[in-house]
């Protein structure tokens, strides 16, 4: 069956990606940027048997999602700006709960109220230190409209299948562009459905794993399983323990149904990067921009590439690592005043000189800018 | 297919976020790649609007218009604040009630009485958009007026259709008239 082509909106690709991926239940507060999400899913969810519910506040509808979750159906919550930070203490709850839920995160500039209506990548550090303890986080960076459906579907086979919480970090340039969409087909993307517990069955420890299994079958609320769902440390029965050595086992697994699949979780695209000699790290609309650099830069002569952090958490750090080796300068280009760059700075370990450039001020990088910090760089070197 | 890169201005309600969708649609339908991206937010509201469309036989990287190859401008406002930073040889589609405040750079001006034309010969000013969009096309010559009408009717209203190949019909010959 031929792929149908369509112009879409990239928050539009987001609800269509989810409703590939199976998602049945939305909860959540709208606002702009991210609103499209919420009003599609409004429109497109009743027809398929899902439920949409706008909620009194942002707290209130990643909590409505989150008890979707444990009752069986795939939910997923929109945001942007101030909303991703009221949604912060829930998004820690689902992480310790082990609940599957995609978060989607339209990002405006910031802080506070910030700029409604233009783009940032400012949220990178929050989504991955923004609830408290320590816990880890898996995120997503769209490049495109196409990759927003793309990574929609893969946010919910990831939450699923390491019953997690899974960010999808987009921008406002991204979700609100319309582009030249070839929609996936029935079959064409793998959907992944959580492993579900035996309805009825007595199960004295839920949280205990099955020899195979990364994390423990999932009880179906009302399926007739006894299951107990905290934000406490728990032990396997699901009751609360305060036991320093079982907070060590379950924040161990926690962390290693994440760490140990890190090859499974972690996606990058590589971009020019084999013969390159300035490199860039970029992710989501910003490695648009980096390309459209590349290309100039090439037809001058320059070898400059890119990897794109498709994956943003976990980081790709085996892959920031080999390109440490391989170049001497990384140029980290983000909309934001410097957030990924600490990252890639731990990882390089001062193997390869690591440059920033961006801004927090709504206003996209341009290719003209990106191609004079390479040269400049270059230049330095000489 | 080059790559034309198109700057559709007025002010909030006079549909040129719906001509963009439309224009970038017809591409796509044709083969080509295209993307689309519009301001928001107050100054979308009574102020000027602005559509961008970015239409190109390759991959579209940059998301944003940095010099139109084609500036639209349906009001003052508009033309005063979007008419600049044009291509050289750009082409520019004004109101005939606007003008111009400053020297658009370039030497193609047209001048045509869209929002006249839509309110006094088809008869419904909320088609100023759709003549726009076939006084555009027929300058340009992008897609044949099947390729465009086919377009413009995904997306308008079932029961306006002879209402807007009335408009297409009247901005085709905006653009015939002109040329004396």
């Amino acid at each position: 069956m031929a792929n149908k082509i369509a112009l879409m909106q990239g928050n539009e690709a987001c609800v269509q990606g989810a409703l590939y991926a199976g998602y049945r239940f939305y909860a959540g507060y709208p606002i702009t940027p991210s609103t499209e999400i919420a009003e599609l899913s409004a429109l497109e969810l009743p027809k398929v048997g899902g439920k949409f519910i706008q909620m009194e506040d942002e707290i209130g509808g990643i909590a409505a999602a989150i008890g979707a979750s444990i009752a069986g159906t795939k939910a997923m919550t929109a945001t942007s700006g101030p909303g991703f930070s009221l949604k912060q203490e829930n998004i820690g709850y689902a992480v310790m709960a082990q609940i599957p839920l995609v978060i989607v995160n339209v990002m405006r500039g910031g802080p506070s109220t910030g700029l409604p209506t233009q783009s940032a990548q400012a949220d990178i550090m929050q989504a991955k230190w923004g609830s408290h303890g320590d816990y880890p986080m898996i995120a997503l960076s769209p490049i495109s409209v196409r990759e927003t459906f793309d990574l929609t579907v893969r946010a919910f086979n990831l939450a699923e299948k390491y019953r997690t919480p899974v960010m999808l970090m987009t921008d406002e340039v991204i979700g609100h562009l319309r582009e030249r969409v070839e929609i996936p087909v029935e079959g064409e993307l793998e959907v992944f459905d959580r492993i579900t517990a035996e309805a009825g069955k007595l199960r004295r420890r839920p949280y205990e794993k099955e020899p195979g299994e990364i994390v423990p079958a999932m009880s179906v609320f009302g399926d007739g399983n006894r299951t107990h769902t905290t934000g406490l440390f728990y032990n396997e029965t699901g009751f609360p323990s305060n036991s320093t050595e079982n907070a060590k086992i379950m924040l161990d697994r926690i962390f290693s149904k994440i760490y140990d699949h890190v090859d499974d979780i972690v996606q990058v695209e590589e971009y020019e990067l084999a013969d390159c000699e300035v490199a860039f790290v970029a992710f989501g609309s910003t490695s648009r921009v980096v390309k459209a650099a590349i290309k100039q830069l090439r037809a001058d002569g320059i070898k400059a590439g890119l990897l794109r952090a498709i994956t943003i958490w976990p980081s790709p750090e085996k892959q920031i690592r080999a390109l440490a080796e391989q170049v001497d300068h990384i140029i980290v280009a983000e909309q934001n005043e410097g957030q990924y760059v600490r990252e890639v700075q731990r990882i390089v370990e001062g193997r390869a000189k690591v440059y920033h450039i961006g801004r927090g001020n709504g206003e996209i990088l341009t290719p003209p800018e990106l191609i004079d910090l390479v040269k400049e760089v270059k230049h330095a070197t000489k | 297919m080059k790559h034309i890169e198109f700057r559709l201005t007025g002010s909030g309600g006079q549909g040129v976020l719906m001509l963009g969708v439309i224009l970038a649609e017809a591409a796509i339908n044709k083969g080509y790649n295209a993307i689309q991206s519009q301001s928001y937010g107050p100054e979308a509201r009574g102020g000027a609007s602005r559509c961008e469309v970015i239409i190109s036989g390759q991959d579209i990287d940059f998301p944003e218009v940095q010099q139109p190859d084609v500036l639209l401008a349906l009001t003052q406002l508009a033309a005063d604040k979007y008419a600049r930073d044009l291509k050289a040889d750009a082409i520019v589609i004004i109101d005939d009630s606007i003008e111009l405040s400053h020297d658009p750079g370039t030497k193609n001006i047209y001048r045509l009485p869209i929002l006249v034309t839509a309110r006094d010969v088809v008869r419904k000013e909320l088609t100023a958009n759709i003549v726009s969009l076939a006084a555009i096309n027929q300058i340009l010559g992008l897609f044949d007026q099947a390729e465009l009408l086919e377009a413009i009717l995904h997306r308008v209203p079932k029961g306006t259709e002879i209402l807007n190949q009335r408009a297409v019909d009247a901005g085709i010959e905006l653009v015939q008239n002109h040329a004396g």
